[in-house]
C-alpha cells in the first residue's frame, strides 16, 4: 500500500512527437489532457502555466492543446492550481474540468469533494485529476538560490530542470549542470516534511518519472474515471504502454523512494505530536499501517 | 428505497450494508423508520443558508417529501409554536440584547435532539462579528455571538452559505446515523473564533502550509490570494466565516472517507 490503491501500473509515453519534445518525461499529463479536450471529455484543464517571471508558474485554465503544451515540463516551485478551480467553473463556465495536481493539491481537492462546505456546485465538476509524483517542493527563492549560487548559472538561461539519480539537473542551451541532491536539503518547503504521499494516491491517474527510462513515465491507473479515459487514450493510440516488468529500474525503486519519504515524514509527525504541535495526520502508534496517508 | 438510492448515488454516499439486505427487508425498515423531524430556526441570519438548502434542485422534492418532515421554520411552515424536533438547523448568530432570540435559542436546545449551527453566522459569528450597535431602530443591538457561545451545539456546517451539497450530505448522514461522516462537523462545533488569519497562525506558522491554494479557492469573498505560494489575506474583505481553514487540507484530514468516496 506504499504506492496507494491502483488498478494497473504501466510504463507509458505519449506517441505525439511534439509532446515528447516538450514534456518532462513521457508526456502523460499533456497527452491525456489534449486527448480529453479533443474528445470533449473535459472542457478545460487547470495547469501550471508560464508567468512573466522565468520558472515561476502561474495556474491557468487551458482550453486548447496549445495552451496545454505551453504548460508542459516541471517547475520545481509552487503553482497553487487549486485556487484556479473555482474561477474555471464560475468565470470560464466549465462543466467538466481537468486538473493536474501534486499530492498535497490532490488532498485539498479530494477533501473539498467529500466535504464541500463553502464550495457550491464545484465538487462534481472535477472530471479528471491527473496526479504527479512529488518528493518535495521548493519556494521560488530557494530554487533561484541554489541554481544561481550553487550551480553558478543564470536563472534565465535554464531550459529544463530535473531531479533524478540523486542529482538536481539543470540544462541550458549548451551545457548540463548538476547539484548533488544533498545540497538542496534545507531548501525544501517546510510543509512537505509531514507529507505521506509520494505517488499522488488520490488522483484518477498518477504519473512520474521514477521507475521508467528517460522519455517514459510510470503511470498508476487508480479510479474508475481514470481507467476509462486512460484505456480510451491507449486504444486511440495517443499513449503507448509497456509492462513495468519489462523496464528498468521498475517498481522496486519507486517502492523504496515512497517508503523513504513516508518513513521520514512519519518520524517528523511523531516528533511534532510529542512537542504538542498540530498535524492533521495520525501518529505511527495510532494506525494499523504507519505509512498510510491518514 | 429507489429514491434513497438515487439520493445516495447523487451524493456519492452508497451505503454498503444496504447491498447485503434483501430489497423487502430494506423497504420494511424504510417504512418502519419514522422520518426525521427537521426544524429550521432563523436567528440573526440572512436566509441564505435556507436558500442554499433549496438549491439541491434534483433531489429536493424527494428529500423533503420522502426522507424528512420539515416540521418548523418561519419561511417554510405555518406554525407558531416550536414543536419537538430530531434535527434543528439554526441559521444566524444570536443577538445578546434581543431577548426573543435568546429565548428561542434556548427553546431549540430543549426541543431538538441535534442542534446544528447552520451556516457561518451560527457557527462562527461570520460577519455579524463586526456588529457594534449604534443603528436605528435598536441602537443597543450591539453584540452578536455564534450560537455555541450560548447553548451546546452538536454539529457545525460552516459556509456563507454552506454549499447545497454539504447540507444534503449532512442531512442524509444524520438520517443514516453515519457518525463517521459527521465527526468532523462535530469537531467544527468548537471552532467559533474563525478568521482568515487562522491560515497564518494555524497553518503557515505551524510549518504546515504547502501552498496548494485550496483556502484561496474556498474563500467566498475573495479575501485570499496566493503570493509566493502562501495565502495572503485582505483583512478588509474577510468576513470570518472560517471556510478557508475548514477546507485547508492541513487543518483536518478525512482520509478514510475520501478513499471510500473514490472507491480506493
Amino acid at each position: 500500500m506504499v504506492l496507494g490503491t491502483y488498478k494497473e501500473v504501466v510504463a507509458a509515453r505519449s506517441t505525439d512527437k511534439q509532446i515528447q519534445k516538450l514534456a518532462q518525461d513521457g508526456g502523460i499529463v499533456s497527452g491525456l489532457f489534449c486527448y480529453a479536450l479533443d474528445e470533449k471529455l473535459i472542457d478545460g484543464a487547470v495547469v501550471a502555466g508560464p508567468s512573466d517571471v522565468m520558472w515561476k508558474p502561474e495556474p491557468m485554465v487551458a482550453m486548447s492543446s496549445d495552451e496545454i503544451l505551453a504548460a508542459a515540463g516541471t517547475k520545481y516551485t509552487f503553482s497553487p492550481n487549486v485556487w484556479m478551480l473555482k474561477k474555471a467553473v464560475r468565470q470560464y463556465g466549465l462543466e467538466k474540468l481537468g486538473t493536474v495536481a501534486i499530492p498535497c493539491q490532490s488532498m485539498g481537492i479530494r477533501k473539498m469533494q467529500s466535504y464541500p462546505f463553502g464550495v457550491r456546485h464545484l465538487a462534481d465538476k472535477i472530471a479528471l485529476m491527473l496526479g504527479i509524483f512529488c518528493m518535495e517542493n521548493f519556494p521560488y527563492e530557494s530554487l533561484r538560490t541554489f541554481i544561481s549560487e550553487k550551480a553558478g548559472v543564470d536563472f534565465d538561461l535554464v531550459e529544463k530542470m530535473d531531479i533524478g539519480k540523486g542529482k538536481f539537473w539543470i540544462q541550458t542551451a549548451d551545457q548540463m549542470l548538476t547539484i548533488p541532491l544533498k545540497e538542496t536539503h534545507g531548501y525544501e518547503q517546510n510543509g512537505c516534511k509531514v507529507c505521506l504521499d509520494y505517488v499522488c494516491e488520490l488522483a484518477d491517474v498518477s504519473t512520474g518519472s521514477v521507475g521508467t527510462p528517460d522519455g517514459w513515465s510510470t503511470v498508476f491507473v487508480r479510479t474508475d474515471a481514470g481507467e476509462t479515459i486512460f484505456k480510451q487514450a491507449v486504444e486511440a493510440g495517443v499513449i503507448e504502454t509497456k509492462s513495468m516488468d519489462d523496464v528498468k529500474p521498475g517498481l522496486g525503486l519507486l517502492e523504496k523512494l515512497a517508503t523513504d519519504k513516508k518513513t521520514k515524514a512519519m518520524k517528523v509527525i511523531d516528533e511534532r505530536k510529542a512537542m504538542g504541535l498540530p498535524v492533521p495526520y495520525k501518529g505511527s502508534g495510532e494506525k494499523e499501517d504507519p505509512l498510510a496517508n491518514v | 428505497m429507489s429514491i434513497l438510492a438515487r439520493i445516495k448515488s447523487f451524493l456519492g454516499m452508497e451505503a454498503k450494508p444496504d447491498k447485503d439486505a434483501s430489497k423487502e427487508e430494506v423497504e420494511k425498515v424504510a417504512e418502519e423508520k419514522a422520518k426525521p423531524r427537521i426544524g429550521y430556526i432563523h436567528l440573526s441570519g440572512c436566509t441564505g443558508d435556507g436558500m442554499s438548502l433549496t438549491e439541491n434542485y434534483d433531489i429536493l422534492a424527494p428529500l423533503l417529501t420522502d426522507m424528512i418532515d420539515i416540521v418548523y421554520g418561519q419561511t417554510l411552515v405555518d406554525l407558531w409554536e416550536m414543536p419537538e424536533m430530531d434535527i434543528a438547523l439554526v441559521e444566524g448568530s444570536c443577538c445578546l440584547q434581543d431577548e426573543h432570540s435568546l429565548h428561542e435559542l434556548k427553546e431549540v436546545r430543549e426541543k431538538a435532539g441535534l442542534v446544528v449551527a447552520f451556516g457561518s453566522c451560527a457557527a462562527t459569528g461570520c460577519f455579524t462579528r463586526y456588529s457594534r450597535g449604534g443603528q436605528q431602530a435598536q441602537p443597543n443591538h450591539e453584540s452578536f455571538v455564534p450560537i455555541a457561545d450560548l447553548v451546546k451545539v452538536d454539529l457545525a456546517i460552516p459556509g456563507c452559505p454552506p454549499s447545497p451539497e454539504i447540507i444534503a450530505k449532512t442531512v442524509v448522514a444524520a438520517i443514516n446515523g453515519d457518525m463517521d461522516y459527521l465527526a468532523p462537523m462535530m469537531d467544527l462545533a468548537g471552532y467559533t473564533e474563525a478568521c482568515g488569519c487562522d491560515l497564518q497562525t494555524k497553518v503557515v506558522n505551524q510549518a504546515l502550509c504547502i501552498g496548494c491554494g485550496t483556502c484561496a479557492m474556498a474563500c467566498q469573498t475573495r479575501a485570499l490570494s496566493m503570493t509566493n505560494g502562501r495565502p495572503e489575506l485582505n483583512e478588509n474583505r474577510c468576513i470570518k466565516c472560517g471556510i478557508c481553514y475548514t477546507q485547508c487540507p492541513r487543518s483536518w484530514w478525512p482520509a478514510d472517507r475520501i478513499k471510500q468516496d473514490l472507491g480506493l
